[in-house]
């Protein structure tokens, strides 16, 4: 299992973002966190990224206990994060984002970083394009390529993407699953919280629905796609 | 007015000399306001720290009336000593009065209050230093350090004021070439390493964005005490500038400086490193215009009306604000 959660529970203040929210990834899965807004999901991917602090659970990578690893130990063991609202260095070039993106790296500057980068821009040739351009001026979609592509600089095991497909053009949406689904397919595990809840489903291989901070279902991304309480729920009919 | 024309270089060299000072203390007021959006009110007596540091080391090494290769050998030894312990005093300062304040997710308005208590601390401890000494029975052999500790204390070397070359009709001196040369190296040097290294990338990823920087592998409390070692170390430089330039120093010689510091760092626009730069300069020479308009005791009128109508036209500075977004 490349990632166990279990028995988490998250507070802000006094709030319970999260109670007791227990699920697992394991290698070579695309994951689907989905719920409405401030059912928690965001919060769970700052857990697993280490940037809010645990009250209750364990969070655990590749059967190492990580629940208290601080945030910037834990792209070194493999764990990358796009954040939600793509969090782009808007100051630095579209290649010193990049760069950015392998600080943690050991192996930052051998080769294959540059083998790393060009991966990055096959996935995403528009970034290519751009990569002397200043991030803070280019549009929402690029800086979301942005995101996910200094995320894969860091060469992660686990890929976490939060809301990918926030504030994008529907045709932008359908490109950006499309290249999750490739980064997939090229080896990397990927966790991925949405709320566009049908190209979610329909791109992952498991899927959890969050509540209220809890997890009230889960399932193989089909079974949650075709079930008619969540259709009604978070696909509004048409997927 | 005919005072400013006949004696325009004149005027123009001493404010860029002054206005290089300025800067450099403005550039740690502008680094730790960019990684922790805190205004370091503190860091005018990191300067003053580091001015008694030159002056001690310097009078402990006997430096007084040294000529020819030794007295430049004091000289980089007096530099060293202020940017050292300038750097050492700001690193305590980000341990004591600020470290423990975050770790306790205080608000910014707590962490302001210890920096200004922070500063009267470092302040009166130089101006009472003969009081501990005296209770531990300190003998009359570290009089020159310890007494009369509310005057001013001299730097103990001999710089005579060599003429070396023209700027129209300025002699420019020796003075003149070390305080500018000197900082203009040093701000070369910090632009390039924030701008190219990796860990002056950290810092500006730390200040446009410290979450996403957390998730990029940067470690921020390093990050943080880089920062303050960096502006500690550049104001020490600026510190021993400063003793060259007029002479003394004094417990409370940081106060009125570190104000015209922060106004050039607000200047140019907080949180940019090179806008703390381009501030400096413009403060220095406008108060040295306006000295030579008005009257040198018109001078800081004439710099705080020039920030305030600044402002009124740029709220954000000459160069906008922050660290990232202008591009460090």
């Amino acid at each position: 299992m490349l990632l166990e959660v279990e028995n988490l529970c998250v507070n802000y203040g006094r709030i319970e973002a999260i109670r007791n929210i227990s699920f697992t990834v394991d290698e070579g899965e695309v994951v689907t966190l989905i719920g409405a807004n401030g059912a928690g999901k965001t919060t769970t991917m700052k857990t697993v990224s280490g940037l809010r602090p645990v009250r209750q659970g364990t969070v655990r990578f590749e059967g190492q206990d990580i629940t208290s690893t601080p945030a910037h130990e834990r792209p070194v063991l493999g764990i990358a994060q796009s954040p939600e609202g793509r969090g782009c260095f808007v100051g630095m070039t579209v290649l010193e984002n990049l760069d950015m993106g392998a600080y943690a790296r050991a192996d930052r500057k051998t080769p294959k970083i540059k083998e790393d980068r060009d991966r990055v821009f096959g996935l995403f040739p528009r970034l290519a394009e751009r990569r002397s351009q200043v991030a803070g001026t280019m549009s929402g979609g690029e800086q979301q390529m942005l995101a996910i592509g200094r995320a894969l600089m860091a060469n992660p095991k686990l890929l976490l993407l939060d809301e990918p497909s926030m504030g994008l053009a529907p045709k932008l949406i359908q490109q950006i699953f499309d290249i999750i689904t490739e980064i997939n397919k090229q080896g990397t595990t990927v966790l991925l919280v949405e709320q566009n809840a049908a190209q979610a489903l329909k791109r992952a291989h498991r899927a959890y629905i969050l509540e209220t901070g809890e997890i009230v279902r889960e399932g193989t991304g089909q079974e949650l796609a075709n079930d008619p309480a969540v259709k009604a729920a978070y696909l509004g009919g048409d997927v | 007015m005919d005072l400013l024309l006949s004696n325009f270089w004149a005027y123009t060299i001493g404010g860029l000399a002054f206005g290089a000072i300025y800067a450099l203390i403005a550039l740690g007021y502008t680094l730790v306001y960019g990684v922790l959006r805190l205004i370091n009110f503190a860091h005018s007596e990191v300067f003053m720290w580091g001015s008694f540091a030159a002056v001690w080391v310097l009078l402990a090494l006997g430096a007084k009336g040294a000529t020819g290769l030794g007295l430049v050998a004091f000289l980089i030894i007096g530099f060293a000593a202020a940017m050292a312990v300038s750097a050492a005093v700001a690193l305590g300062l980000e341990f004591v009065a600020y470290r423990p304040l975050r770790k306790r997710n205080s608000p910014p308005l707590i962490a302001l209050i210890s920096a200004i208590g922070a500063s009267y601390v470092l302040s009166e401890a130089m101006g009472l230093r003969d009081k501990p000494f005296k209770w531990f029975g300190a003998d009359d052999n570290l009089a020159d350090y310890v007494g009369r500790p509310r005057e001013a204390s001299p730097l103990p070397l001999d710089v005579p004021t060599v003429r070396l070359f023209y700027i129209f009709d300025y002699h420019v001196s020796n003075i003149d070439l070390i305080v500018l040369g000197s900082a203009i190296v040093m701000m070369v040097v910090l632009d390039q390493f924030v701008q190219r290294s990796r860990l002056g990338r950290g810092i500006r990823a730390v200040a446009q964005d410290a979450e996403a920087a957390a998730l990029m592998g940067v470690n921020r409390d390093r990050v943080i005490r880089l920062t303050f070692v960096i502006g500690g170390a550049m104001a020490g430089a600026a510190a021993m500038m400063y003793l060259l330039k007029i002479g003394v120093t004094r417990y409370n010689a940081g106060f009125l400086l570190g104000v015209k510091a922060f106004t050039a760092a607000v200047l140019g626009g907080i949180g940019n490193l090179r806008g703390a730069l381009l501030g400096g300069f413009v403060l220095g020479v406008a108060e040295s215009y306006g000295s030579a308009l008005f009257g040198s005791n018109w001078k800081d009128v004439v710099a705080f009306t020039l920030l305030v109508v600044i402002l009124l036209f740029r709220p954000t500075g000459l160069l906008g604000e922050s660290l990232g977004k202008a591009r460090a």
